[in-house]
């Protein structure tokens, strides 16, 4: 049995006057320490899926299924890092790191020494009691990758946490969490619209498409990229033909989706 | 050299500052003199009615007398403790209920009407059956300064929690974060600086309370003092009360904005 497991799973968004079809019967699993994108237009539902998994949202339909229990009963961790970095800004980085041991109750000397080892690992030691407003956008969401980190979760959801980045950040970023969870051996799903960076970072790729959103191909990365960071992977010579396979997939969906316009 | 010149920029700039600063300093302070100089010839000469409108040195003259003989204090201390406690009751009790309609959608939802009407409401109608059901006495007056302004704190902080971003909210739920730590931990820090700035609002409202409050009923303190003045035709009184109130509610404003500064130095 894989690791994680979604099983036949849609969900709809109602108001007072209509419903969507967010996702419809997705099915996928992923083994364990294996790093997937989710690639897609926006309004594909990627978001979605990874707050249903996340447990904060609840399907309309099917069953998600993490070491075989139910994601709804199991108190397995996760990590979630969000588009922005969403640090507390009245509490300092350090407190921010503390929140999920302060929540899960397992807050000590203990996890403390943890939590500033971790900030030294993404070089944000020096910075542990200042407030998130005097931090630059980048160091922000290294911190908000050591707050995922510190409840050691099995599982990584990464929710576009590049996209509100300078290009060079974004690399650099890329990099230090690649190599973050590589370390740590966790299991990732990123969800993105960059193609570049589902291929730099992932093992496996799925390109979805939306209205309602849905998985249209799975793409696998060639060992030899998987094993690059993602810095290098951009400059890999294969990296140029997967990228041209991937856009075509993703352009040719486009094209479909103006001849047949979704019926409303 | 160019240092020297970047710093004769940055003392010409703080000079320009204090300059302005006094320049408004010295109007603010003709105005007032103008206006209590109007008011003292106006009543000698009596273009305005002396007996209706008093004049500066007469209440002065009544403030020396009353405050030397003590017995305007214990009415000052009245109507202070009343209002503070008021105050604090009132800002308090809208904190509390809006955490209760936050706490459930429905609870909000049913109450939503009420709030509505019991907002639109001028409270100081209600002055005469909250005397009748608490007795004319100093509870009904701190009533007063209360209900004044816990209706309109708890449906401005509660609407203050409801636009909290979600996405602290997301982040402690994907740590599995009950209803109560989500508040404890985003909702109600995130929305201190819209609390605080309630707080000055209130204080003026329950100074309407209080005041509207010994109106009513007190035989003791500021507003009684005005409305006594008012039915012995003493203006002077009314007027020296007026003063009083006038500052007083300053300072308490004042003393306010120094916490505000305070609690959002300390809470960020």
């Amino acid at each position: 049995m894989s690791f994680l497991t979604l099983d036949h799973v849609s969900h709809h968004y109602f108001s007072k006057d209509s419903y969507t079809k967010a996702i419809d019967d997705i099915s996928l699993s992923i083994e364990e320490g294996e790093f997937v994108s989710l690639l897609g237009p926006s309004g594909c539902g990627k978001s979605t899926i990874l707050s249903i998994i996340a447990g904060i949202m609840k399907q309309t339909a099917g069953k998600v299924l993490l070491q075989d229990q139910l994601i709804t009963d199991s108190k397995i961790p996760i990590g979630y890092m969000l588009q922005q970095d969403y640090l507390f800004p009245w509490k300092t980085i350090l407190n921010n790191v503390l929140l999920g041991p302060k929540i899960y109750d397992t807050n000590s000397e203990e996890t403390k020494t943890r939590a500033l080892e971790l900030l030294d690992e993404v070089g944000l030691h020096d910075v542990a009691n200042q407030h998130p407003g005097a931090l630059s956008g980048g160091m922000r969401q290294r911190a908000a990758l050591v707050r995922t980190l510190i409840n050691d979760p099995k599982i990584m959801l990464l929710d576009e946490p590049f996209s509100a980045l300078d290009y060079q950040t974004k690399l650099r970023l890329e990099d230090l969490v690649s190599l973050q969870i590589k370390t740590y051996h966790k299991t990732t799903i990123l969800v993105t619209h960059d193609i570049g960076e589902a291929i730099a970072m992932s093992d496996r790729i799925f390109i979805m498409h939306a209205n309602p959103g849905s998985i249209d191909k799975v793409f696998e990365v060639p060992i030899e990229l998987r094993n690059e960071t993602p810095f290098l992977v951009r400059r890999h010579p294969k990296y140029q033909i997967i990228f041209d396979k991937v856009w075509d997939v993703l352009s040719k969906k486009e094209t479909d989706s103006k001849v047949v316009p979704p019926t409303s | 050299m160019k240092q020297k010149s970047d710093h004769h920029l940055f003392v010409a700039y703080k000079r320009q500052l204090s300059h302005e600063k006094k320049v408004v300093l010295l109007w603010q302070f003709s105005i007032l003199i103008l206006f209590i100089g109007l008011w003292e010839i106006a009543s000698r000469f009596y273009w305005i009615d002396p007996l209706l409108f008093s004049s500066p040195s007469r209440i002065i003259q009544l403030l020396i007398q009353k405050l030397t003989d003590g017995s305007i204090i214990t009415h000052v201390e009245f109507t202070l403790f009343e209002t503070i406690l008021g105050f604090i009751i009132g800002t308090a009790g809208g904190i509390i209920i809006a955490t209760l309609l936050w706490s459930s959608r429905r609870f909000s939802n049913v109450m939503d009407p009420y709030l509505v009407i019991m907002n639109a409401m001028p409270k100081v109608a209600l002055g005469p059956i909250i005397i009748v059901a608490l007795g004319p006495g100093l509870v009904s007056i701190i009533t007063m300064g209360a209900i004044i302004s816990v209706i309109i704190t708890s449906l401005v902080v509660y609407s203050a929690f409801n636009e909290v971003d979600p996405n602290y909210e997301k982040v402690l739920k994907s740590f599995g974060a009950s209803r109560w730590q989500c508040f404890k931990e985003a909702i109600f820090p995130a929305t201190i600086p819209a609390i605080i700035s309630t707080f000055k609002v209130n204080v003026g409202l329950s100074w309407v309370g209080v005041i509207v409050g010994e109106f009513l009923v007190s035989k003791q303190g500021l507003g009684y003092l005005i409305i006594y003045g008012f039915q012995v035709f003493d203006f002077s009184l009314v007027m020296a009360s007026l003063v009083l109130i006038a500052i007083f509610a300053a300072i308490m404003y004042k003393v306010v904005e120094k916490i505000e500064a305070w609690l959002i130095k300390h809470s960020t």
